[in-house]
């Protein structure tokens, strides 16, 4: 029975995942501190999450973190990979380079930002203060702490989109673009309508798979400013974290994991329509 | 696919490229170059050459993060998720690239579920779970939950590749009597190696960067990752950002050696299942 050969994957997959994931929505409904017997309450986490403050900085901030990831790496990537076209014969070396901050670990790229840039006292930024130039360290003004952390974020993330822009960029049959240009389409012209047009399917899925992970943020605002200060940097997988570890508040952090969930359940759906079109081919 | 440009457009063309090369670089530079540097040139100026290069910041990162122990837990780690995936996913890729009948789809459908489902989702109950199993601090525990949250986007990959190794090649050796696993490991692993070469890259990577999970699952000082004990060092108050940047280069630099060397795999890869075609 060759079949049984996925047993394996989904073994694991259901023990790791799934049965969690259910009980996770179940303790949504429980107070629970990890250890005693859990206690039945309704829906009393998510009217607590309903008054609490920080909930709803958490939400708003992964809604603006969700709208600067879909417009800047975005742009970037597809403003880099457009140009790599024209300039063929160094787009390897361009490439690799823009690639290089996808495949250093987080925690790594987050403490040489937070030192040798951010710091006032051994980075840029106190560099910069000795010569007289007023910049503060952005993690640590309530105003401008996220977006601090989503610079960081920005310049890990935007090369890994470049690169598969580029990929499918090359795959844009080229009679396509040698026709706009004999009919005199200029460059600027050939992008807009040509090329645009060619990889919508892949710019459509990176903007879903944006959302999705949008929602998911965790690493930077964790190692960068651990939600703060005063909440300020806070998202939902992060609130969610030191609700269950910090206040051993599983039933409120898994109250918050479903209403991440929620969002990126939206998403996954039209994640799932587009990637199954594929697969079926 | 070529386009050819003015002389003007080459120059704005390979002038943005640049800006953005220098932005993509700096960071980078400034943790190469203040590893050499002692505490007090780094406060003075980051942007400064070292008057003299202090290369025992490398041996002092050594000792501070216990590079020697936790080291080996990340390679351990990482080369035991790279196993289970690569021969569970490898298993699973087999049945669902042959098999075209309905009920397949549910698992597919599954599966792709699950690479979007947020961590925190099964993060507090698997914790709590294998806290009440004794399976905190357990490198081989956490090996599965890498298995499980990687091996969709490997399977996926993998799968691409089974596509491609011809049918008749798989009914020929069928109708010579050989049995599945015969035809698994005879006639599909040897084509398909590159496809598990590729895989076995990119969780590696994965793995061996990967932080929410290790930070959680294994706090022993004894069962640390190297990229969780660099967290926690650099975390201390009053630490030498000299031995910090070099503790960070000793755990960057055999990736990105790796990187430059079979970047067209890596690439390809990580690309393969966001790209049509």
């Amino acid at each position: 029975m060759h079949r049984l050969y996925v047993l394996p994957t989904l073994i694991i997959n259901i023990v790791i995942i799934a049965i969690p994931a259910l009980m996770t929505v179940m303790l949504a409904f429980f107070e629970w501190d990890g250890i005693s017997d859990p206690i039945f309450v309704g829906l009393d986490n998510f009217r607590t999450l309903w008054d609490d403050s920080v909930f709803w900085t958490a939400l708003t901030n992964n809604v603006v973190w969700t709208i600067i990831f879909l417009i800047v790496p975005i742009t970037m990537g597809l403003l880099a990979a457009t140009m790599m076209l024209v300039a063929r014969r160094s787009a390897n070396f361009f490439q690799v380079i823009y690639f290089l901050p996808v495949i250093i670990a987080t925690a790594i790229t987050g403490r040489v930002w937070q030192g040798m840039i951010y710091s006032p006292v051994t980075g840029i930024t106190g560099l910069l203060q000795r010569y007289g130039i007023d910049v503060a360290n952005p993690l640590t003004e309530t105003s401008s702490a996220l977006y601090g952390i989503a610079v960081v974020d920005l310049w890990h993330w935007w090369g890994f989109l470049c690169v598969i822009f580029f990929a499918a960029l090359r795959q844009v049959p080229s009679e396509q673009i040698e026709a706009a240009r004999v009919e005199g389409a200029t460059f600027f012209q050939t992008i807009r309508y040509v090329l645009l047009p060619g990889i919508m399917p892949t710019i459509t899925l990176m903007m879903i798979m944006t959302v999705i992970w949008s929602f998911l943020v965790f690493d930077f605002v964790y190692i960068l400013t651990q939600g703060g200060p005063a909440y300020s940097s806070e998202v939902l997988s992060t609130f969610a974290y030191r609700s269950a570890f910090y206040d051993l508040a599983v039933g409120k952090a898994a109250a918050i994991s479903v209403v991440i969930s929620l969002f990126g359940l939206a998403a996954t759906v039209v994640y799932i329509r587009v990637q199954a079109r594929e697969f079926d081919q | 696919m070529n386009m050819t440009e003015s002389r003007l457009t080459q120059w704005m063309v390979h002038i943005t490229l640049a800006v953005l090369l220098i932005i993509t670089l700096f960071p980078i530079a400034l943790m190469v170059l203040n590893a050499v540097k002692p505490s007090a040139e780094i406060v003075q100026n980051p942007l400064a050459w070292p008057t003299h290069l202090r290369w025992d910041n490398f041996t002092r990162a050594w000792s501070d993060a216990n590079f020697g122990r936790t080291l080996f837990n990340s390679a351990v780690l990482t080369a035991m998720t790279i196993v289970l995936v690569c021969a569970t996913g490898s298993l699973t890729a087999y049945v669902l690239a042959r098999r075209k009948i309905k009920t397949w789809k549910i698992l597919t459908f599954y599966l792709l579920a699950s690479t979007t489902a947020p961590i925190q989702l099964f993060l507090f109950p698997l914790y709590f779970g294998f806290a009440r199993f004794g399976l905190i601090n357990n490198p081989i525990a956490v090996a599965f939950i890498y298995t499980a949250v990687y091996s969709p986007f490997a399977i996926m990959l993998l799968r691409t590749y089974f596509l491609a190794v011809p049918k008749e090649l798989e009914e020929a050796a069928l109708i010579d009597g050989a049995t599945h696993w015969q035809v698994f490991t005879r006639v599909f692993l040897p084509i398909v190696s590159p496809g598990i070469l590729t895989v076995a890259l990119i969780i590696g990577l994965y793995s061996w960067n990967e932080f929410l999970i290790a930070t959680t699952f294994l706090q022993g000082q004894d069962q640390l990752t190297a990229v969780v004990s660099f967290f926690l060092l650099s975390g201390q108050y009053a630490s030498d950002w000299g031995v910090i940047m070099a503790a960070a280069l000793i755990i960057v630099l055999p990736i990105v050696v790796l990187f430059v060397l079979l970047q067209r795999r890596f690439i390809d890869g990580m690309a393969g299942g966001s790209v049509k075609g």
